[in-house]
């Protein structure tokens, strides 16, 4: 993120009952203490089981978690490419080329209630005043609301949020306009970050479920060039073939 | 309508299918007069291009008139007659407006399957060629929709004949671009030409055109070899002959000044080399078997370039690239960017300079197409080049 970014509010910080180790990409004590009582638990159940498969699964999953607890890393968040920063945020960023000016792809998403329409995942967006906004996401258990303040507007450059204290789902992120070079017009970057409740094992799990942030990122930000250079999106949904009618995968 | 449709690896069939509606203001409806089957469409036939699924309409060579379109196409009306090249492009991204129009940004509605497998990038989408290039049906139908009306079909005034122009849209485009991506020095370079079928023989014929001094075709399928001699190329049978060692005595030891691989992700060649690449691609490791392509970089002379319009799908390996390195080769590459060949190469036909229709050898209704693409990929009966005509 970038270096003009406010300190978040001292709510956002790691809980401070749990400490955690200063090291780049540790799991936090917590998570830790909890995935060593579950490997073992698993490991133990494996060793009883009768049937061998079974002892086989539940050993491995089991050890594999162990080994997560005692090591403090999760190899399953980096071999499923959640990224995540020191402070244990799971980081989402993304880019697209746009042959559009700065200041005309800068005023689409200044219009903060008009989000919705570029990023799908997001249900509303309520302009509250000046800097503050309400936002509502769709979520596997239903929808999440918090409010947010903007941390930065620079027309035609950059935009920058961040949740107000006491939001379900700690998060932050920036939009980032930048000439491209020659006359490709604009190279426009998403990052955001959030801090997924339950840990990395959380976005893991939101991930087996088929939330995947940096995915739906990528579609929003294809459906946002398209319609900046189409004004509309290419699509099949309707097209002949020799399944069902309108049969369109 | 009648299509030709996808029904599993190595079953095509005829089917009823709904006739195409206008899906977006920019579509137009194309009643098809002649369509062709593909070297390409083979790669289907087989299964090895993933992500097709059962019930898609093949097919993306096509030409036809127009029947219906859209309220924003303005360069189209109904009553033109078009050829539609095979890529489908948005002509207004940057890479269209670089003429690099197969590599458009916008025409692909599944860009995300491509991303996945290409490095974060998609390609644009092709008409009747797999989910991962957009899923679009093909025009191995009576009628097909045209999505961006305005960029991809060129319309025909003359009064050539369907057999003259339908190759503009993909085989004599993707030829060319082969011999036009090797920078030929008119009169001095030799071009040599891994596969005879009908790209091979466009690309060769496309050097000629393009003034080299000498073109040699290798493969091993007679007929083809005969069609390449007829149009004055030197040929080699490799299972006759050493290529490596025929193209070295063809050359006064230097090679070809450039190597056209026509052949692609589906070669047969020989050795053990070739066992080990079929093995490979029988137990789902490899998608393609690179014989012609390991033939082209030790073949190719110092200084020369390595231009690949054959297929490549995923990963290989085995790849000589320290031949390629020694010899200082440049690789030339990629999916025709057809838009932009056509107006030249009708004018080239208009002006009797070719006549593509050379390479038909079959003709045939939609009926048949079946059992053709099974004469076509057995290479039975001479067929070179198959046509359709969807309403015989």
């Amino acid at each position: 993120m970038s270096e003009d970014r406010p300190t978040p509010p001292p709510e956002t910080s790691p809980p401070t009952t749990e400490p955690r180790t200063d090291a780049a990409g540790q799991l936090p004590a917590l998570e830790r203490s909890v995935m060593g009582s579950v490997g073992v638990a698993l490991m133990g159940a494996g060793l009883r089981s009768a049937r061998p498969l079974q002892k086989l699964v539940l050993g491995s999953v089991g050890a594999g978690l162990a080994a997560m607890a005692a090591t403090g890393r999760n190899p399953l968040a980096t071999a499923l490419k959640i990224r995540q920063t020191p402070q244990g945020e799971v980081l989402v960023s993304d880019a697209v080329t746009i042959g559009k000016p700065a200041d005309d792809l800068y005023r689409v998403w200044r219009d903060l209630a008009g989000l919705p329409r570029l990023m799908t995942h997001l249900k509303a967006v309520e302009v509250l005043d000046e800097r503050r906004s309400h936002w509502t996401v769709e979520a596997p258990t239903g929808t999440v609301s918090w409010d947010a303040a903007l941390t930065a507007d620079e027309p035609g450059r950059r935009i920058a949020w961040a949740a107000l204290p006491g939001a379900a789902i700690e998060n932050h992120g920036e939009v980032l306009f930048r000439p491209a070079p020659g006359d490709r017009g604009t190279e426009v970057v998403v990052r955001l970050a959030y801090r997924p409740p339950g840990g990395s094992a959380g976005a893991i799990a939101a991930r087996l479920f088929g939330e995947e942030p940096a995915q739906q990122l990528r579609d929003d930000l294809m459906r946002f060039k398209r319609e900046q250079e189409l004004g509309f999106a290419p699509t099949t949904d309707g097209q002949s073939s020799a399944r069902a009618v309108g049969g369109q995968a | 309508m009648k299509a030709i449709v996808w029904q599993g690896t190595n079953r095509v069939g005829v089917e009823t299918v709904p006739d195409p509606t206008l899906l977006l203001p920019t579509d137009a409806i194309i009643r098809v007069t002649s369509t062709a089957i593909c070297g390409s469409d083979l790669h289907l036939l087989d299964g090895v291009i993933p992500s097709m699924e059962k019930g898609d309409i093949l097919g993306h060579e096509f030409m036809g008139e127009v029947v219906e379109v859209g309220r924003d196409v303005r360069r189209l009306k109904v009553g033109d007659r078009v050829v539609v090249p095979f890529n489908i492009s948005c002509g207004v991204c940057d890479p269209c407006r670089r003429g690099l129009f197969s590599a458009c940004d916008n025409s692909n509605p599944n860009h995300r399957m491509a991303e996945a497998l290409y490095g974060g990038v998609s390609g644009g989408g092709l008409f009747g060629y797999s989910h991962m290039y957009g899923g679009y049906a093909g025009g191995q139908a009576q009628y097909v929709r045209v999505p961006f009306a305005d960029v991809g079909p060129h319309r025909i005034e003359s009064d050539l004949r369907d057999e003259q122009v339908l190759f503009l849209t993909d085989i004599f485009p993707t030829g060319y671009q082969a011999a036009e991506n090797c920078g030929i020095v008119p009169g001095r370079d030799v071009v040599a030409v891994f596969g005879a079928g009908p790209v091979g023989q466009f690309a060769a014929r496309s050097a000629q055109m393009l003034g080299a001094a000498h073109v040699i075709v290798i493969d091993r399928v007679p007929e083809r070899l005969a069609m390449a001699e007829a149009a004055g190329c030197q040929v080699i049978n490799y299972e006759q002959e050493d290529v490596l060692v025929a193209l070295r005595e063809s050359t006064g030891g230097r090679g070809p000044d450039h190597v056209i691989d026509a052949v692609g992700m589906e070669a047969h060649g020989h050795g053990p080399g070739a066992l080990v690449d079929t093995a490979k691609q029988r137990l789902k490791l490899s998608f393609d078997r690179i014989t012609a392509l390991r033939w082209a970089l030790l073949s190719c002379a110092k200084g020369g370039t390595v231009s690949l319009p054959g297929v490549y799908g995923g990963l290989i390996d085995k790849v000589p690239m320290g031949a390629a390195f020694a010899k200082g080769l440049t690789f030339r590459m990629g999916q025709t960017h057809t838009h932009r060949h056509i107006a030249p190469l009708l004018s080239r036909i208009e002006a009797g300079e070719i006549d593509p229709s050379f390479v038909i050898t079959h003709r045939a209704s939609l009926d048949d197409a079946p059992d053709l693409y099974r004469t076509f990929r057995d290479k039975q009966g001479g067929c070179i080049k198959v046509v359709l005509n969807p309403w015989a």
